[in-house]
């Protein structure tokens, strides 16, 4: 039952190797894609014919296209990075200004729209989806209707998939950033007034800093959730689509192991992202 | 400690602004027209008409609400299975396992949720499918003849689901257990009691916050999930959301999709508060 | 007020008042503390020094009275604004900056230029005696040097007042011996004003050169050290400052400032009237006497010359070096004194139930009305 207490060999036998196999089962599908990135073959499966790197740097000359080559491919990685830097940055800002409003300030109803605050987490993906299509489309409808107005940037689009992951993302890093600013000491600030710096100025050089462990931390998790997103980004996406989407249809098509080489490039960004996350966690003064 | 309060009704306003507008903009005001136009109907077009017909279109289409049955079901399913297979990792995490040991098998566990779970997905099938390792393997053993197609079935969804959700088991779980004190392990062993007895009357009892958030988690992202049963379940799958999708994409018929939208969050809040309730806890207690 | 008598004083603090809803933290206190002096507001927890302070900073605005800084009244007046500085108790030194950062920090709000910047950061870390902590994090520093830096972080902006929230409340016990010779001798070098608040009163009475001592929200007395000791005015401050002997008793007979009084346990005692009230006779009084004011002896007969004298068994013994005392039981009335020994050796053999004769003269026997608030203390 603990490591104190003696168990008899076969069921420490057993859980062992329940526990192995478990961590088999969680790391199998990760190690296949990342391996069959590697397979010289035209599909990312058995058999395998040897290493090659054609899916990363081919040019498409022997009939395969290398992730670097692929156009479509490159350009769905580089409109998923602007909408992770946009709906990054944006949540970031809205973050930071709902973890001073719920921590710093008292007004009616906070603990009503605290609720509220935390809706997003618990509203499925494809709901958030579609309520933002339709709102957006009864808008564009409207503004037709009483003004002869076309607003197509509220049509399916990179606008509304930046705000529609912007909508759930941003409560993620409000609650990242609160818990930081519940260790901050007021003192600190109020020492800033007194060494005469005025209240933003206190504010931008004393706890602004003070927060960027969190900053770091909320900033990595929240790229990565968008970069990542598929479910709300599905409903709202328009002509240019981002990389999940692409990945998807690719799946959906059957298709070469260049799909491999870009999971594996999602996975080293994943990667540096979670390290740069929980680094930043770490070592923060208090 | 009161502080000087120059300019502080001003600085709420500031700093509620962007919030309201967040709020209003992209989650209340989405979903009140997602309820109104639910409960409208297209007489000519254009004219639209207050009606219910598309919530009783679910209800009287045996597809739909077989469907909005199945993926319940399938949800609760796999959040069993989840807490079955997720219960004794967890345990062996947090009272089993030592110093580093411990630490990295919990990173371990993190892992996958910070791959995308359209790579993790995507290793599913590659593992699963005709062509793939399993059979591979299998036919090697000399277990099958040929090759085994094991991916397009609710098993594949299955597994799919439980491999996506584990986290979400497995993080609430070690910290709760985390916070059982061994000492009470140790005096329920030293007067006797068996490791089922143990188990039962000690450590689940003292888990039960920990397996309700997690299975209230589990249970909503199973609920809303699209690209696991898609892709692993084939064109077969019949999951809600995708009856959602199809409303809205393929068929253009936003009504009732918005229909389904707001059945299936209507599920997934009734859920979530019973959960709460059975456990008197807060919302803000099982978020972090 | 004329700008030249002004002058004389850093801070004028006139009938400020403070209240939180019902509670009434500050009651009209006023007082002035002189240029270049090092002034204390001693007082128990939750007396209202910290909101008093807080209102000299701009942290908190007074319900009503005035604060003057250099004849200019601070009301109004934004705390950054003020040419205040304030050491807080928990210093509040900026982690995320170097040392030098924080002793830099209110210069560069100023915009002062770099080199300006530099140099008198560097003179001011050399003036606290950590000229090569510059570099360093603020979690590399000692107690005792985060203490410094706090100081420095604050004079380097050359202001009128320097106030200090009990800093060395988190110290331990030798290091505030310490940096309480450390703290006087850079104020006496520097000349800044402090105004220093605890609830110490070694704190205070060592550094200071007046000490106002606070209850209740009020100023009990305002006074330099040797008078709150020798002298105190309310039953309050005797009690507070320094250890005495407590009784309660009823004046029997007044004459001018002589009394006779009857404690409470039945000892008749001679006293003199200290304070503010009228003793009359008759009337409720507290009593105090120093432990190191009453006189020892084995034999009653040295005790002639005293106007109360006591015989007791001895209890117990106090010792600890230079600051021994002896608990002894009054036969008569089973009292208990504290009485300092002296440090000649002579009782250095004084055993447990040992007879002792005891005394002590009227003049060191402060006698006040009683009214209650010594309770307090």
């Amino acid at each position: 039952m603990l490591a104190s207490l003696p168990r008899s060999l076969p069921s420490r036998i057993i859980y062992g190797l329940y526990v192995a196999l478990f961590f088999l089962y969680l790391l199998a599908p990760l190690v296949v894609v990342a391996t069959f990135a590697f397979n010289d073959s035209v599909f990312p499966s058995l058999p395998w014919k040897g290493f090659t790197l054609d899916w990363f740097i081919s040019a498409g000359d022997n009939g395969r296209l290398g992730l670097f080559y692929d156009k479509p491919l490159l350009e769905s990685v580089g409109i998923s990075l602007m909408v992770a830097t946009a709906v990054t940055l944006l949540s970031l800002a809205v973050g930071v200004s709902n973890a001073f409003l719920f921590e710093r300030h008292d007004f009616p109803f906070k603990g009503f729209f605290y609720m509220l605050m935390l809706m997003p987490l618990v509203i499925p993906g494809v709901i958030l989806g579609i309520s933002i299509l339709v709102f957006s489309n009864s808008i564009v409808n409207a503004l037709d209707n009483l003004f002869l107005y076309e607003a197509e940037f509220l049509r399916p689009g990179l606008l509304l998939v930046v705000l529609g992951q912007f909508s759930f993302i941003t409560t993620m890093a409000t609650l990242v950033i609160s818990a930081r600013l519940r260790k901050f000491n007021v003192e600190l600030e109020e020492a800033a007034l007194n060494l005469g710096a005025g209240r933003l100025t206190a504010v931008r050089t004393v706890t602004l800093p003070f927060l960027k462990p969190a900053l770091i931390g909320a900033g990595a998790v929240a790229f990565l959730m968008s970069f990542e997103n598929f479910n709300t980004t599905l409903m709202l996406v328009g002509s240019d689509a981002p990389l999940t989407i692409t990945m998807y249809d690719r799946l959906r098509e059957g298709s070469t192991p260049v799909i491999n080489a870009v999971s594996l490039f999602l996975m080293v960004l994943s990667a540096a992202l979670a390290l740069m996350s929980m680094l930043s966690g770490r070592k923060a003064p208090e | 400690m009161e502080r000087v309060s120059a300019g502080t009704k001003l600085t709420v306003l500031v700093l509620f602004a962007p919030f309201i507008l967040w709020m209003l903009l992209l989650v209340i005001l989405p979903h009140i027209d997602l309820l109104t136009i639910s409960l409208r109907e297209r007489v000519a077009p254009r004219v639209y008409e207050f009606s219910f017909k598309n919530y009783m279109e679910f209800f009287v289409e045996p597809l739909y609400w077989r469907t909005f049955a199945r993926t319940a079901i399938m949800s609760i399913l796999a959040t069993v299975l989840t807490l079955i297979i997720g219960f004794p990792i967890s345990y062996y995490i947090a009272k089993i396992a030592r110093g580093r040991l411990k630490s990295s098998l919990f990173l371990l566990c993190m892992l996958p949720f910070w791959v995308s779970e359209l790579v993790r997905t995507f290793g599913w099938m590659i593992l699963l499918r005709e062509s793939g390792i399993i059979s591979g393997v299998l036919q090697w053993l000399g277990l099958a003849d040929g090759p085994v197609e094991m991916l397009y079935n609710d098993a594949a969804i299955m597994v799919g689901l439980v491999y996506t959700s584990m986290l979400f088991m497995v993080v609430p779980l070690v910290s709760t257990l985390d916070s059982l004190d061994d000492g009470l392990i140790e005096a329920a062993y030293d007067l006797g009691g068996s490791t089922i007895a143990i188990l039962r009357e000690i450590v689940i009892p003292h888990a039960m916050p920990g397996i309700v958030s997690g299975c209230i988690v589990v249970f909503m992202l199973t609920l809303g999930n699209y690209l696991t049963p898609t892709l692993l379940g084939g064109k077969d799958s019949l999951w809600f959301t995708e009856q959602i999708y199809n409303q809205f994409i393929t068929r253009f018929n936003w009504e009732q999709g918005s229909a389904f939208g707001f059945l299936l969050l209507l599920l997934s809040s009734a859920i979530i508060w019973t959960g709460l309730r059975l456990t008197r806890q807060r919302l803000q207690d099982t978020i972090k | 007020m004329n700008a030249d008598a002004s002058a004389a004083f850093d801070l004028e603090v006139e009938s400020v008042v403070k209240k939180f809803a019902a509670f009434t933290a500050v009651d009209e206190v006023s007082f002035t503390v002189p240029k270049g002096s090092f002034f204390s507001i001693l007082g128990p927890s939750g007396c209202g020094k910290t909101t008093l302070m807080r209102m000299i900073a701009g942290f908190l605005e007074p319900t009503s009275g005035d604060l003057r800084i250099k004849g200019r009244s601070m009301l109004g007046v934004p705390p950054n604004r003020r040419p205040v500085n304030m050491v807080f108790q928990h210093l509040a030194l900026f982690p995320m900056m170097s040392v030098a950062e924080n002793v830099a920090y209110g210069l560069r709000r100023r915009g002062a230029g770099r080199a300006e910047i530099e140099e008198k950061v560097a003179a001011m870390l050399a003036r606290v005696g950590l000229p090569d902590a510059g570099e360093k994090r603020i979690d590399q520093l000692s107690g005792g040097q985060k203490q410094r830096i706090a100081i420095a972080r604050c004079l380097v902006l050359e202001p009128d007042l320097l106030l200090l929230d009990e800093p060395l409340g988190a110290l331990d016990l030798k290091l505030r011996e310490q940096m309480k010779v450390e703290l006087k001798q850079l104020q006496a070098d520097v000349g800044t004003t402090f105004v220093y608040i605890t609830h110490d009163q070694s704190e205070a009475l060592v550094m200071s050169d007046q000490v106002a001592v606070m209850n209740a929200g009020r100023f009990e007395q305002v006074g330099n050290p040797q008078a709150l000791y020798y002298r105190p005015e309310t039953a309050f401050v005797a009690g507070f400052v320094g250890d005495s002997n407590r009784w309660i008793g009823a004046a029997v007979a007044v004459d001018g400032r002589g009394i006779k009084l009857a404690t409470d346990d039945g000892l008749v005692l001679y006293g003199t009237a200290a304070g503010r009230g009228q003793v009359q006779s008759g009337g409720s009084l507290d009593v105090f006497v120093r432990p190191e004011s009453i006189a020892i002896s084995r034999s009653g007969k040295d005790m002639e010359s005293w106007h109360n004298r006591v015989q007791g068994k001895v209890k117990n013994l106090l010792f600890n070096g230079a600051n021994s005392r002896a608990v002894v039981i009054d036969d008569k009335t089973g009292f208990e004194l504290i009485v300092a020994l002296p440090q000649t050796g002579e009782f250095a053999d004084l055993q447990r139930g040992e007879t002792v004769h005891l005394g002590w003269s009227a003049e060191q026997t402060l006698c006040f009305v009683h009214d209650g608030a010594a309770e307090a203390a």
